[in-house]
């Protein structure tokens, strides 16, 4: 089974500069990924010991911080020449943020785009990625993200000469697209003064390449992961029950915590009226950890908010 | 009433490790205090405190949204199928 791809494009992912990608995109809205701003949760972190900053990834044009990896991804493939190819489409698994950013990168660089997606996802994304042009495979709703990887492994194993198996969980690149923007912006965005990063695990992509880059800055990174494997917090991965991605590494992390969706949920509730950011319910989960940082110890947490709220009124969240 | 109720595999746990399990019950309040009574814990998992279905549960009766048919006071037709699923598509495995 294709289970991994990290062999694929290991090499173009590792060769890929933050320089190639402002060229191979400009003059493209794909220009306008990264680059989110930070901003200060003074409210939300007021008496607290230390300060509590958020990164808005949904200000990135696919509306969160899938299109990051997206964009590494679909470049790295590019730069190894399995793409474009006009007989094969872009392949992946995802929950909806990683195929709404896929389709739009498909759209801006002439690549198709098929994804496969667990019936009974927020409709939003479903629909915006359609509108990019992708085609859609529902999978088993009972099954979740990891029966739709499940498909998705089958489709490109039996149907090679029509898919590029790109696998956000295996991709180098993903993780790369994060050592090379997220981290070094937050770097420069705190003036080097940050001393926590955290963010929530779905691939794992985003705590293993930032922590490539911040650890050695003496950064303390912090993973956050659901209570439980019966979750509402979207994207995130309880890891002990879930297909583990071959690019996680738990030692990437310093830190490992927790959060009950309640907990998320109540927090984003709070976070709209109090800061007005509207953000996703993995937000929350890295939110509420970064609240314990702050309060336990002098501390300049920036907390990684993958996505906006606006994906998910059609459920029954903000009810 | 009889009905099937089948589970994702992150509520599995919670009933032995069954995807499917057959309950009884007029309104899907009463098929989800059936299976607790034999699997303590299963309601917890579903409804918060004020005995709501839980934010982030969905759960469909045939094709149909139990939120919109009367959340846990919805009517369980005859030879109806249950399913449950997370609200919102996270990641969790059989």
């Amino acid at each position: 089974m294709p289970t991994s791809t990290v062999n694929n494009y290991a090499t173009s992912a590792m060769r890929l500069s933050t320089d190639r990608v402002r060229e191979l995109v400009r003059g493209t809205i794909l220009e306008r990924i990264g680059d989110t701003p930070l901003v200060p949760l003074r409210r939300f972190g007021a008496g607290l010991r230390g300060e509590l900053w958020a990164k808005v990834e949904a200000a990135n044009p696919g509306g969160s911080v899938k299109d990051r990896a997206a964009l590494w991804m679909v470049l790295a493939a590019e730069e190894a020449g399995t793409l474009p190819d006009p007989f094969r489409a872009m392949l992946d698994a995802t929950s909806g943020n990683t195929g709404v950013a896929l389709a739009m990168v498909g759209a801006v660089r002439g690549h198709a785009v098929t994804l496969c997606l667990p019936d009974r996802v927020s409709i939003e994304r479903k629909r915006v990625a359609m509108a990019f042009g992708a085609r859609v495979v529902l999978t088993d709703p009972l099954e979740g993200t990891d029966g739709a990887i499940r498909e998705a492994q089958r489709l490109a194993t039996t149907q090679p000469d029509r898919f590029v198996y790109l696998d956000q969980y295996s991709n180098a690149a993903n993780a790369a697209a994060h050592a090379r923007t997220t981290a070094p912006e937050v770097w420069t965005q705190t003036r080097g003064e940050l001393t926590h990063f955290v963010a929530g695990v779905g691939t794992g992509g985003t705590i293993v390449g930032s922590s490539r880059f911040l650890r050695r800055k003496g950064v303390r990174i912090v993973a956050v992961q659901p209570d439980q494997a019966f979750h509402g917090l979207d994207g995130l991965k309880h890891m002990a029950s879930a297909i583990r991605p071959p690019i996680w590494d738990e030692s990437a992390a310093d830190e490992h915590a927790t959060v009950s969706t309640d907990e998320a949920h109540g927090l984003i509730r709070r976070l709209a009226r109090e800061e007005g950011l509207l953000v996703g319910p993995s937000s929350g989960a890295a939110l509420a950890v970064g609240l314990r940082i702050a309060a336990r110890e002098e501390s300049m947490v920036v907390v990684l908010l993958p996505d906006g709220g606006e994906r998910y009124l059609s459920t029954p969240l903000w009810e | 009433m009889a009905v099937l109720v089948r589970l994702p595999g992150s509520l599995r746990d919670t009933v032995g490790g069954s995807g499917k399990i057959q309950a009884r019950g007029e309104t899907l309040g009463d098929v989800i205090a059936d299976v607790d009574a034999r699997y303590p814990g299963f309601a917890a998992r579903v409804l918060d405190e004020r005995g709501g279905l839980r934010t982030y549960v969905s759960v469909f009766i045939g094709d149909k949204d139990a939120r919109d048919i009367g959340g846990t006071a919805a009517r369980i037709p005859a030879g109806s199928e249950i399913m449950l699923v997370p609200a919102m598509a996270g990641g969790w495995a059989v």
